[in-house]
């Protein structure tokens, strides 16, 4: 069998249909050194060339998770970015933004430098980012500029909001010289307390410590204020209840420089979930009554909320086998989130893409009109981040089966629309038919 | 028969009917409690285990006493003297006590939902709950109903008497099990239930709770009670937080002599205690013959043997409470 050589393609994606940020065309694919090489229909295959199947699919850019928590380095028992980005990859992405609570945490050149070491063979982009105080503690300000000048676009303390609203004033001001973003992961301490589940009927009933929506919406309203102040840009993490998505819609109308994400499990679950106290409906932000699932399902297709975004938290299983206070909160989302979007939403395909890959893939500054390959459009010469959705096949989630190195996946037993069939990572085939390559 | 519940999680587990049951074998037991040898065989061959992860000893007592009565083997496992200091998970804690061949686990723990974890983990034996964090303490509002039926009148009519009785709850409901499980065991007998509280002390939400009012003026509601039943404020929550003082607490909804004077003369007065003299009840109340504190001991182990036994001993052992 001949080898194909230089210039043929060595990677065909025949049949589908490719939708990216222009708008839908039915045309191959055909990739060479990890770039996209032809884009028309009924394109020659050269002998020797993977061609991936794509009839009936989608032909879309990789999906770009704005959220998630690869865990490496400190706690590797829950997850690695070997194993998050193979979970990534299966769910379509083809980008994946690194929280930086990981043990250490991603405050300095080194731990950032690391994680893109651990993540050179990883089968997704790994971006990080980098905290916006030293430790996540929310008392100095972390080198942001070191940290930018390798790369780094966003900066968050995630798993907490800071909570002084006089160092987050400073850190929007310093960030606005580098031209990063921050996200914050909104909740005021002194309202949150202790709470593990949102505070209303249910928590009361149940006698679990609530959260108030409050917690959320009162350090949303704080940092549009801080917006408008600075200038600087903020990217809220998360938004789970309708009066914060109603104070960035307002900011928007405004002008004001501010971006938006929701998670799947906030559009796809409730409070209610909890009845039974298993934890693994325990997250942070909270599963939320009915009326605040549709504000976010509102806020999703208005455009108030620019990216879905998983907040794929792995725990292992020993510490969600335990009450519903003491486990940690956070659940698995990239396997499922694509799914549950084309599932639950009421949204368009090429939205849904908008809502997962580009506009994301623009926030995380990972895009082409900031110097990265990911989020499309599906033109000659980009790079081949792609993903093959078959948005009508069905599929039963199985939490044992899932890539990732945890199981807390509250979606066990629920059958979802749409999956994900293929997904090139720099032109190379990490998931074909479902199945992870490497 | 055996419509009794496998688990006793929450008040809710047992329904009206239930309640009722309870209630009934409980008043044999309470006679086998005056005999000179107040044991029966009931559950004998049968093992209970006590698995306590807050310290009570008043609640574990009176269900070791409840069992030994019963003539069931006890085991007792305090959190304190557990491998659980040395990082055990419950779930594994669990399965270790359930393959000592155990039939009924009674759990304390300081989490609501603790019990209702472990009733999915356990493969067969019955899960007790014994109190759960805010959320419910099913066998002390069983006992405060005993108590309150003794005084209607006792027996089935006593049962009926609930219907329409005027019940007040004071204090703090907020983080309170003993609230939660007696609610839900007035309201499922007919009692008409108001909450009397300052809005710190009320749970965030009542929505579907079967209660009739909330109040915040204990001195309106207080004429028209049948039982006026008192919640322990624990000291942290008077310290600023939730309401400025216990001083200023007591002022304004601790039951002081002045306010027991405006009752009527049948009401009667509950504590689930430990009672804080001078702070929910004035010294002075706590002593009238119409307060009953029911922690005490006698009916709180007749109730749990009644639990016990319908849980345990239905149809299978020999030697019921007639016996």
């Amino acid at each position: 069998m001949p080898e194909p050589h230089g210039s043929e393609p060595r990677l065909v994606i025949r049949g589908g249909t490719v939708i990216d940020a222009n708008g839908e065309r039915r045309v191959d694919v055909a990739v060479v050194d990890g770039r996209i090489q032809a884009l028309e229909e009924g394109l020659a295959v050269p002998a020797g060339a993977t061609v991936l199947d794509a009839g009936g699919c989608i032909v879309a850019p990789g999906l770009v998770d704005l959220h998630a928590h690869l865990r490496e380095p400190g706690q590797e028992e829950a997850e690695t970015i070997e194993t998050g980005t193979r979970a990534a990859a299966l769910g379509g992405y083809t980008a994946v933004v690194a929280m930086p609570n990981t043990n250490p945490p991603l405050d300095s050149a080194d731990a950032v430098r690391n994680v893109f070491e651990l993540a050179y063979t990883a089968t997704a982009e790994v971006a990080v980012a980098g905290a916006i105080t030293v430790g996540r503690e929310g008392k100095h300000l972390a080198p942001m500029a070191e940290l930018a000048a390798l790369g780094v676009r966003l900066f968050t303390d995630d798993g907490a909001g800071v909570q002084s609203a006089g160092l987050m004033r400073r850190a929007l001001e310093y960030a606005r010289g580098l031209g990063v973003t921050l996200a914050q992961h909104c909740e005021d301490g002194s309202l949150a307390c202790d709470g593990a589940m949102h505070e209303g009927a249910w928590s009361s009933r149940l006698g679990i410590p609530g959260m108030p929506a409050l917690a959320e919406e009162v350090m949303v309203a704080r940092d549009i204020a801080l917006s408008r102040a600075t200038g600087a840009r903020v990217h809220f993490l998360h938004l789970s209840t309708g009066p914060s998505i109603e104070l960035v819609r307002q900011a928007k109308a405004l002008g004001l420089p501010v971006t938006a994400e929701a998670a799947p499990h906030h559009f796809s679950l409730t409070d209610a979930c909890a009845a039974d106290y298993d934890p693994v409906f325990k997250v942070n932000p909270p599963l939320r009554p009915p009326a605040d699932v549709e504000a976010v399902k509102a806020g999703l297709a208005d455009g108030t909320i620019d990216a879905i975004a998983t907040d794929h938290a792995p725990h292992a299983p020993e510490f969600k086998d335990l009450p519903f206070d003491m486990a940690p909160p956070g659940m698995l989302g990239l396997e499922t989130a694509l799914g549950l979007a084309i599932t639950e939403l009421d949204l368009s395909l090429p939205r849904i893409l908008a809502l997962m890959s580009w506009q994301p893939a623009a926030i995380a500054g990972l895009d082409p009109g900031n110097g990265g390959g990911q989020g499309g459009p599906v033109d000659i010469g980009a790079e081949a981040n792609l993903c093959v959705i078959d948005p009508t096949a069905t599929w039963t989630v199985d939490p044992m089966a899932l890539a990732s190195r945890s199981r807390n996946s509250p979606y066990g037993g629920r059958t979802l629309s749409g999956r994900v069939r293929h997904t090139v990572f720099r032109g190379e085939p990490v998931v074909i038919d479902g199945e992870a390559t490497r | 028969m055996n419509r009794f519940p496998h688990h006793l999680l929450a008040i809710d587990d047992l329904g009206s009917e239930g309640i009722g049951e309870v209630l009934r074998v409980a008043d044999s037991f309470v006679e086998v409690g005056h005999r000179a040898n107040p044991k029966v065989p009931a559950l004998r061959g049968r093992t209970v285990a006590t698995l306590f992860f807050e310290d009570s000893t008043r609640t574990r007592v009176s269900f070791e006493t409840a069992a030994k009565r019963l003539s069931a083997d006890v085991l007792s496992f305090a959190a304190g003297s557990s491998s659980l200091k040395k990082g055990e998970s419950l779930r594994d804690t669990v399965e270790t006590i359930e393959a000592m061949g155990i039939d009924a686990i009674i759990i304390r723990h300081s989490s609501s939902g603790a019990p209702a974890r472990v009733a999915r983990w356990v493969t067969s034996s019955s899960v007790i709950n014994a109190g759960d964090g805010w959320h419910e303490h099913p066998t002390q509002a069983l006992l405060d109903l005993y108590t309150v039926r003794q005084a209607l009148g006792g027996g089935d009519e006593g049962v009926h008497r609930f219907k329409s009785l005027q019940v007040i709850i004071v204090g703090d409901i907020r983080h309170s099990r003993v609230a939660r499980s007696q609610i839900a065991a007035y309201a499922a007998l007919g009692a008409e239930v108001t909450l009397v509280a300052p809005p710190t002390l009320l749970p965030p939400s009542l929505d579907g709770w079967p209660i009739v009012a909330v109040s915040h003026d204990i001195e309106r509601e207080l004429p028209s009670a049948d039982v006026v039943s008192l919640l322990r404020l624990q000291s942290e929550r008077g310290s600023g937080e939730f309401v400025p003082s216990l001083r200023e607490y007591t002022a304004g909804f601790g039951l002081t002599g002045r306010r027991a004077a405006m009752l009527k003369p049948e009401t009667l007065i509950l504590h689930p205690g430990p009672m804080v003299r001078g702070v929910e009840i004035a010294s002075e109340v706590a002593d009238l013959p119409a307060a009953h504190i029911t922690g005490q001991v006698s009916n709180g182990v007749a109730v749990r043997m009644a639990v016990l036994f319908l849980m345990l001993g239905q149809g299978q052992v020999e030697g019921g409470p007639d016996a």
